[in-house]
């Protein structure tokens, strides 16, 4: 096949695949639903949503403390999960895979466990000027408790990050460099290895964002290099309050734990804790077990697929969807890097992305209008907010068009 | 009249072009700022008052259609209009732009016209922002009002 990548690219059919998400078929406001906020949240395959059914319906019960038969089905299905999330990522050994509740909880767990312990007054944190809040805030909380700084990473007109300056911020007091993989709010893919071999260089370990990497590309981490790799399980097709946070073994091993209860105790007396191996160290108490279960659901459900066509298939939806934007009068597209994924954010000079977003939605077209919780990089662009469609996979060129037909409905309520 | 029709009426799009009162004021004794925190808009409310009464009222601030064509009613819908009789037209708007307006009608007048956000629940905040900023102005409020 490799030696047919047109052919491969031809034979995804989209069409076939939709029919696996069922609420892809829903009417809203009376017209087909064309969901274009995948960036928020992705929708679910029925083999997803029948895992967790069924893991309710016939194998609920506690993982890891059962003697039973049930407790012993459930822990072996959800230890599996983190196997299938190793596979995915490509980590060295599941016990690198530490679930949490979603990409904001594993950036919180890095920031309070690993640089609250280690670092101290006058080091640096690096991040861009493209994070979203969820890999801003945590580093601000933690560089108020220990009197380190935070450092930003310009971006150019574009949405690329400027590597140059990056090069230049780096120096002995940086000791954590946080980016993210692709922007939420303009779609630019970081060149991520780029930015380890740069960081590790300077002795800093390297914290990937990779919430909005998942559903579109193939992520490995060890060929990125990175130390940490953060991503939530709702964008990437699997169910919501489940995450994971990738850790380098050496690192998770020299952290403290985040929080303490539950599994993450070996031996307690009221003088000393021990506390267990890794991965339990740093998931405390009862863990989302239906949605650990759900997320290897999802891994499974995108590893059946044919990721070259699943890439062509992207890579052209966005080249279709970014020439027809750019037909519809006064729509000014924000983030124009060489490389982006899945993402198509825009503005109008006059008109309020909220706006547009109501009359979209009476067209049952769901796009994502705001700051998209990445306040700065609205600053940076100097607007206020901008009207984004975030594609998946399962996206059609026709819903490209429903989009601009809507675009066109805009343009005519104000004149 | 359709539900969108109803929420983008001439007026409102008029408003929103051309907005009534909106500049800085130096001479106001009265300031406040509010934010919405879901969706970056902001507002900040200037006020003169003279005796009691609101001799003047401007607005600046970025924002949707439907926040900044509500603030620029409110401007001129406020002025002249004292302390009281602001208060309570203000908690007869909110009634009305979250749907629980009965028999109201003579009380807002003209701002009826902004009824139809009521049926765009994701909308209200955008249309309520202005009056709870000019109501925190009227009490003084140090804190910037936000719609959370």
């Amino acid at each position: 096949m490799e030696a047919l990548p047109k052919r491969a690219a031809a034979a995804f059919d989209v069409y076939r695949v939709r029919e696996d998400f069922p609420v892809l078929h829903r009417m809203v406001r009376g017209k087909p639903l064309v969901y274009l906020d995948n960036g928020a949240t992705s929708q679910k395959p029925r083999s997803v949503i029948d895992t967790i059914t069924r893991y309710y319906s016939l194998e609920n019960a506690n993982v890891h403390r059962g003697v039973h038969y049930l407790s012993a089905q459930a822990t072996d299905a959800y230890e599996a999960s983190r196997e299938k999330l190793r596979r995915f990522i490509n980590a060295g050994a599941a016990h690198e895979i530490i679930f949490v509740r979603g990409g904001t909880e594993a950036i919180n767990l890095v920031a309070q466990s690993y640089a609250r312990t280690f670092l101290k007054e006058g080091d640096e944190i690096v991040v861009s000027a493209m994070e979203h809040h969820s890999n801003i805030v945590p580093w601000q909380m933690v560089c108020a408790q220990v009197g380190a700084r935070l450092r930003v990473i310009p971006i150019n007109h574009d949405g690329e990050l400027v590597l140059e300056e990056f090069e230049r911020l780096l120096n002995e007091r940086t000791k954590l460099v946080a980016v993210t993989h692709v922007s939420n709010a303009l779609g630019s893919v970081v060149p991520v290895k780029e930015v380890v071999r740069l960081a590790h260089a300077r002795g800093a370990p390297v914290l990937v964002d990779g919430a909005q990497a998942v559903p579109h590309l193939k992520v490995d981490v060890r060929e990125i290099g990175c130390d940490f790799y953060a991503f939530s399980g709702h964008k990437m097709f699997g169910p919501t309050g489940i995450g994971v946070l990738y850790g380098r073994a050496e690192l998770l091993e020299a952290m403290p734990p985040y929080q303490g209860g539950g599994d993450m105790i070996s031996l307690v007396t009221f003088e000393k804790t021990h506390y267990n191996v890794l991965p339990y160290k740093f998931e405390a108490g009862t863990p989302h077990i239906a949605g650990g279960i759900g997320l290897g659901a999802a891994v499974d459900y995108l590893e059946a697929l044919d990721w070259t066509a699943v890439e062509a298939h992207e890579r052209e939806l966005l080249r279709y969807a970014t020439e027809a934007l750019s037909s519809v009068p006064g729509l000014r597209i924000i983030g124009t890097a060489r490389e982006k994924a899945g993402v198509v954010s825009f503005v109008f000079d006059d008109i309020h992305a909220h706006d547009v977003g109501t009359i979209l939605d009476q067209e049952g077209v769901a796009v994502r209008a705001g700051h998209h919780c990445a306040m700065p990089v609205m600053q940076r662009f100097g607007v206020p907010a901008t009207t984004r469609a975030s594609f998946a996979f399962y996206n059609t060129r026709e819903e490209v068009d429903s989009l601009v037909r809507g675009l066109h409905r805009v343009l005519k309520v104000f004149g | 009249m359709s539900d969108l029709d109803e929420l983008y009426q001439e007026v409102i799009l008029d408003h929103n072009k051309s907005p009534r009162n909106f500049r800085p004021m130096t001479n106001a004794n009265r300031k406040s700022e509010g934010y919405n925190p879901l969706c970056g808009d902001h507002v900040t409310v200037y006020l003169q008052l003279v005796d009691g009464v609101i001799a003047d009222i401007s607005f600046q601030g970025s924002g949707c259609a439907i926040s900044k064509a509500s603030a620029s009613m409110m401007t001129a819908a406020l002025k002249g209009k004292t302390e009281k009789e602001a208060e309570e037209l203000f908690h007869s708007v909110h009634r009305m732009l979250t749907g629980q307006s009965t028999g109201e009608e003579a009380a807002v007048g003209k701002l009826r016209i902004l009824a139809g956000v009521a049926k765009f629940p994701t909308r209200v905040k955008c249309a309520t922002l202005a009056w709870h900023t000019a109501n925190a102005a009227l009490k003084g409020a140090k804190e910037p009002v936000t719609t959370e």
